[in-house]
């Protein structure tokens, strides 16, 4: 049901395939847990966002959470119109892509990053 | 040789922080060519001896000496500390070796197309021996050398806090360790102070390096790895360094163990921990947050439950069998009738139906004259051997609950603002929707798909509110509307509120005749008029509220705030008609005073005529008249109304979900239309109703916890109850929300509601402490003038005279009122205070936002510039093709320290070390799958993949020579 489960499962298995070992799995449940602090649970989840492993969330990366999110109910331009208008907010250094220090950013100030 | 070895134990420490396959394939090559230097200069029984010496060790640690006894061997061939020989002669060896084996790695990175980056390290090799051959002078190129050391030093530093971003200092912790371990290891117990203190700190890290593990975003093998390293470095030597630490560690360990211990029972002991997880992956967490808010609500309850029962009811009850065995042995022994005093009786008039269900129902009878009431406690002021002051203990206890309540309910707001009071300005309101907006608790299929439909409407929401962030279409007829539904709403409490003045006022009147004579509608019309004004009114409310167009986030709130108006109305009606019955009762019991007084006079003529020594014992308790007593009929009133609400609550629950949702589901196949996907469908869990519901109810137990000490008690039962009950109803037949919202962002609206609803449930109590006198024959306070007369009476008789000499000059108006002025003036100064700094968070935000903005700019700039450099570079680079190579690296140093953000590292490529079978110890072979992790990708605005080699030789020629 989670819109992210086989990203979340590709990025902490070992060949990024999906596929993991034991101690991926226990790495998992470890950042994922309650306990463990938000530095970590932001490296992951910034990873987790990184659909392409270019270590910048760029706008494909946008457009391919927006139509998990919504399950590609939004029309394309209103996909393009949220993928410009969160770069737009989050993007400190203007190069259009989210860098893991502009993702931190934003999301230390998100009220309900939870997980 | 030692440059090399320092190297290589520098990369050996950093395999155990970080980028383990990095550093070992660094360290086989390394040792591959280390082994070839011994080869070809040593005799091999010297390498023997050497390796002899460290068998015994493990692996790793075993590596680590064999290189450090090499090390020593070395020194002491050049007999100490002359280190700039030494270091000549490494260099020099070094570059025979890298020309040699330069030559190799060329072929063998032809050979292999993937291993690009040991290719390039070979290139770079020749460079550097191009190098040396040309400035033909060690010293220069040492130098260099070690000014890249050091740039690659920062580099990487940066690199870790990237990556760690948890842990700056770790980039020190590993400069320190391997100077450390270069001493350490060797002889522990010979060492100066100052490589003791090195140890010393290099202890301590690691032993944050433990402790901070947890937090870092390595694999799992890595970090077990690293653990079990730095596990073994501590416990080898926390020895050396004296043994009471070693012991305090081995305690400390233990403590450790035990707290873990701890704080698992105490989540084992949360009490519906589970229940609680399983409705939160159904239902999502603003459901959970209810359950969340009925188990905190239980926890106080208990608490208040505890004080009561502890300190009024306990001594109370201990205090009646007192009595009770006294007059048993004295009706034993004399014969005298066996009873207790009349507060404790059930008068004769009403005994005979004092056992009748209905009228327990009602808490009439037994119940009425037992200790869940005020009337039922004892006026004696010091009670038992321990002279436990009843009447101060009773009032204590109403003023402590009310008390304990605020506290807690103020603490609760405070924490709660705390954690959402910084993130309320709008700035990443895409991003934040795009990142955070799922659930991640949620577990259950449909609860997902509404949560799908919610993200995707808020979403469509953001997108109109930016579009139309200015238009605002037909303002007159919103606003008229909006004013429409406020005076619809206004009438319709209005309305409600005379209704239920109109009915009480009707049940005082039955109740002046007599309960007997009305049927059970008449008797119970108040609180079933209640409880069906609470049910319908919301209703109601929601069918207004459609009218005014609202989001519906302040949609809901406007209709919380509304059935909590209606609410409060419909509880102040009550209290007034409540007033009126105190008015009643007080001058019914003028009257039975006076009676009492006529009888007890015609009583003791008649006795005391004929023998005036024997009491008038004869009267059994129950004879005696008794007054009315307001209180306890105050205290009847509130019980009565939770009573009914509970069963409201628990009947709606029954009718409105259960049944329906039984009906839906079996009715469904032999129907005309579809049930559960047309009209009546399924029921949702209401949070915002039963969140009100459960405030109310607690407004009502404080209210009237002061005249029925059992009310705490029966509110636990209740709520413990109806979580049970909620939890199967919410389980079993309701349906996941549609419009699932977060609940983090609406608890304080909760919490607020509570303390207002507190601050006005206390406000009558206190009215009628402070005006009302008590009534003279029943409660603690039987007697005295008011209530609060026992605080004078204590002070008077328990504490030494000086106290409350003390008391009075402190209470007399001159000093209150300073007192109190004093107050006001530091809440305003506090205020103030606290406005002053909002003023400066605002200023520093938006001090940010600038920076921010201005980063942005020259973050521009900055990128454009170096894409423009490198376009120059690359120029430059295609016409003068290899030979300026010193040039370039200088270029490359410029993009470098311009590019602040670049990540850099390298693609794995399969270790040297998997092929040389005959080297005997080696660490775990480098995984490829570290793409993801550590940031590999030499990303750079505007580079391409020509110009990569070239930016990669800076590292990796300072990773070769760095010391």
């Amino acid at each position: 049901e989670n819109p992210f489960r086989d990203r979340i499962v590709e990025t902490f298995s070992e060949d990024g395939q999906g596929n993991m070992s034991f101690n991926d799995f226990v790495d998992m449940f470890s950042a994922l847990c309650e306990t463990s602090p938000r530095e970590l649970k932001t490296i992951y989840a910034f990873k987790i966002y990184d659909f392409n492993r270019d270590n910048f969330i760029c706008k494909e990366d946008l457009q391919k959470t927006l139509n998990k999110l919504t399950k590609g109910e939004l029309t394309p331009e209103e996909v393009r119109l949220v993928c410009d208008k969160a770069i737009e907010e989050a993007d400190l250094d203007a190069d259009n892509k989210l860098s893991f220090s502009d993702f931190e950013n934003m999301i230390s100030k998100a009220p309900d990053f939870l997980r | 040789d030692i440059e090399l070895d320092f190297a290589g134990d520098e990369n050996f420490q950093e395999n155990h922080e970080r980028e383990k396959h990095k550093g070992k394939r660094r360290n086989d090559d390394r040792q591959k060519n280390k082994r070839e230097n011994q080869r070809r200069k040593r005799s091999s029984k010297s390498v023997q001896g050497i390796r002899e010496e460290s068998q015994s060790k493990t692996e790793r640690r075993g590596r680590g000496r064999r290189r450090r006894g090499k090390a020593e061997h070395e020194t002491s061939e050049h007999e100490g500390n002359e280190e700039k020989r030494d270091q000549i002669r490494a260099k020099t060896t070094k570059s025979k070796k890298n020309i040699k084996n330069e030559k190799t790695r060329k072929l063998e990175g032809k050979e292999d197309g993937e291993a690009q980056e040991r290719s390039e390290r070979g290139k770079l090799k020749l460079v550097c021996a191009k190098n040396e051959e040309k400035i033909e002078s060690g010293d220069q190129l040492k130098e260099k050398e070690k000014a890249l050391g050091v740039k690659k030093k920062k580099k990487k530093k940066r690199k870790k806090v990237v990556e760690t971003s948890s842990e700056p200092e770790s980039s020190e912790e590993g400069d320190d360790e391997e100077e450390v371990n270069d001493d350490g290891e060797v002889r522990p117990e010979l060492l100066s102070p100052e490589e003791l203190e090195k140890l010393k700190e290099a202890l301590d890290e690691k032993k944050k390096l433990i402790q901070s593990l947890r937090g870092k975003p390595w694999p799992m093998k890595q970090k077990l790895v690293t653990l079990r390293e730095s596990q073994l470095f501590v416990e080898k030597y926390e020895g050396a360094l004296g043994q009471g630490k070693g012991r305090k560690l081995y305690a400390y360990k233990k403590w450790m163990k035990f707290q873990r211990d701890f704080e698992n029972f105490k989540a084992a002991c949360i009490p519906w921990e589970m229940k609680i997880k399983e409705i939160e992956s159904h239902f999502g967490s603003s459901v959970a947050s209810y359950f969340i808010f009925l188990r905190w609500m239980y926890g106080i309850n208990m608490i208040l439950f505890g004080l009561t029962f502890g300190l009024v009811m306990v001594p109370e009850i201990y205090f009646m069998l007192t009595i009770l065995l006294f007059t048993f042995l004295e009706q034993a022994l004399m014969g005298r009738p066996y009873g207790s005093i009349p507060r404790k009786t059930v008068p004769r008039a009403e005994e005979a139906g004092a056992m009748d269900f209905a009228v327990l129902w009602d808490f009439g009878g037994y119940a009425q004259y037992s200790v869940l009431f005020y009337g039922y406690y004892n006026n004696q002021r010091a009670i038992g051997w321990f002279k436990f002051r009843m009447p101060l203990s009773y009032f204590l206890v109403g003023v402590g609950t009310v008390a304990y309540s605020y506290m807690v309910v103020i603490r609760t707001m405070a924490r709660n603002a705390n954690e959402s009071g910084i993130g309320d300005d709008n700035s990443f309101n895409f991003s934040w929707k795009m990142f955070t907006s799922w659930d991640y608790l949620i577990g259950n299929p449909e609860t997902a798909d509404n949560k799908f439909a919610s993200i995707t409407t808020s979403f469509k929401e953001a997108i109109l509110e930016e579009q139309e962030s200015q238009k605002d279409d037909n303002i007159h007829l919103t606003r008229f509307l909006r004013v429409l539904a406020n005076f619809l709403v206004l009438c319709c409490l209005a309305g409600s509120g005379y209704l239920i003045y109109f009915v009480v006022r009707r049940s005082q009147k039955f109740a002046l005749d007599g309960l007997e004579n009305h049927t059970w509608w008449e008797r119970n019309e108040v609180n079933m008029v209640m409880s069906l004004l609470g049910m319908f009114c919301p209703m109601l409310f929601d069918v207004i509220s459609t009218l005014e167009n609202y989001h519906p986030r302040v949609a809901l709130q406007w209709q919380l705030g509304r059935i909590f108006a209606l609410f409060l109305g419909n509880l102040y009606t009550f209290i007034i008609a409540l007033m009126d019955a105190i008015n009643l009762k007080r001058k019914e019991e003028k009257v039975v005073k006076y009676n009492i007084t006529m009888w007890e006079a015609s009583l003791y003529n008649g006795t005391g005529s004929e023998n005036s020594t024997a009491p008038p014992i004869t009267i059994h308790p129950a004879d005696v008249p008794r007054g009315p007593c307001w209180e306890t009929m105050v205290g009847q009133e509130f019980v009565r109304l939770i009573i009914s609400d509970t069963m409201t609550t628990y009947i709606t629950l029954l009718i409105g979900d259960f049944l329906r949702a039984v009906l839906v589901r079996f009715l469904n196949h032999c129907w005309c239309w579809d049930l559960e996907a047309g009209f009546p469908s399924y029921s949702e869990f209401d949070v915002s109703g039963n969140v009100l519901g459960l405030i109310f109810n607690q407004g009502m137990i404080w209210m009237g916890a002061f005249y029925a000490p059992c009310l705490p008690a029966l509110n636990l039962l209740r709520l413990h109850v109806s979580m049970y009950l909620q939890c199967w109803a919410v389980m079993c037949c309701n349906v996941p929300q549609e419009r699932v919202f977060k609940a983090s962002g609406s608890n304080n609206f909760y919490m607020a509601m509570l303390l207002v609803i507190l601050f006005l449930s206390t406000l009558p109590a206190i009215y009628t402490i402070v005006t009302i006198p008590p009534s003279f024959d029943c409660g603690p306070f039987s007697g005295k003038n008011r209530m609060f007369d026992v605080i004078q009476e204590t002070l008077e008789s328990d504490f030494p005279t000086w106290f409350s000499k003390v008391f009075s000059y402190a209470s007399n108006p001159g000093l209150v009122l300073p007192f109190i002025l004093l107050m006001v003036l530091a809440i305003y100064y506090l205020q103030s205070t606290s406005k002053s700094y909002k003023e400066a968070n605002v200023e520093l935000k938006n001090k940010i936002q600038m920076q921010n903005e201005e980063n942005k700019k020259k973050n521009k700039q900055a990128a454009l510039k170096a894409q423009m450099d490198l376009e120059e570079a690359r120029k430059s680079a295609s016409q003068r093709n290899n030979d300026a190579s010193v040039q370039r690296r200088e270029e490359d140093e410029k993009i470098y320290n311009k590019n602040q953000r670049m990540y850099h590292g390298r693609n794995p490529s399969p270790s040297v070390g998997d092929r040389e079978p005959h080297f005997p110890v080696r660490g775990p072979a480098p995984r490829n799958c570290h793409n993801g992790n550590h940031g590999n990708p030499r990303y750079l605005p505007g580079f391409h993949q020509q110009s990569e080699p070239r930016m990669y030789r800076v590292p990796s020629v300072a990773f070769l020579g760095f010391k």
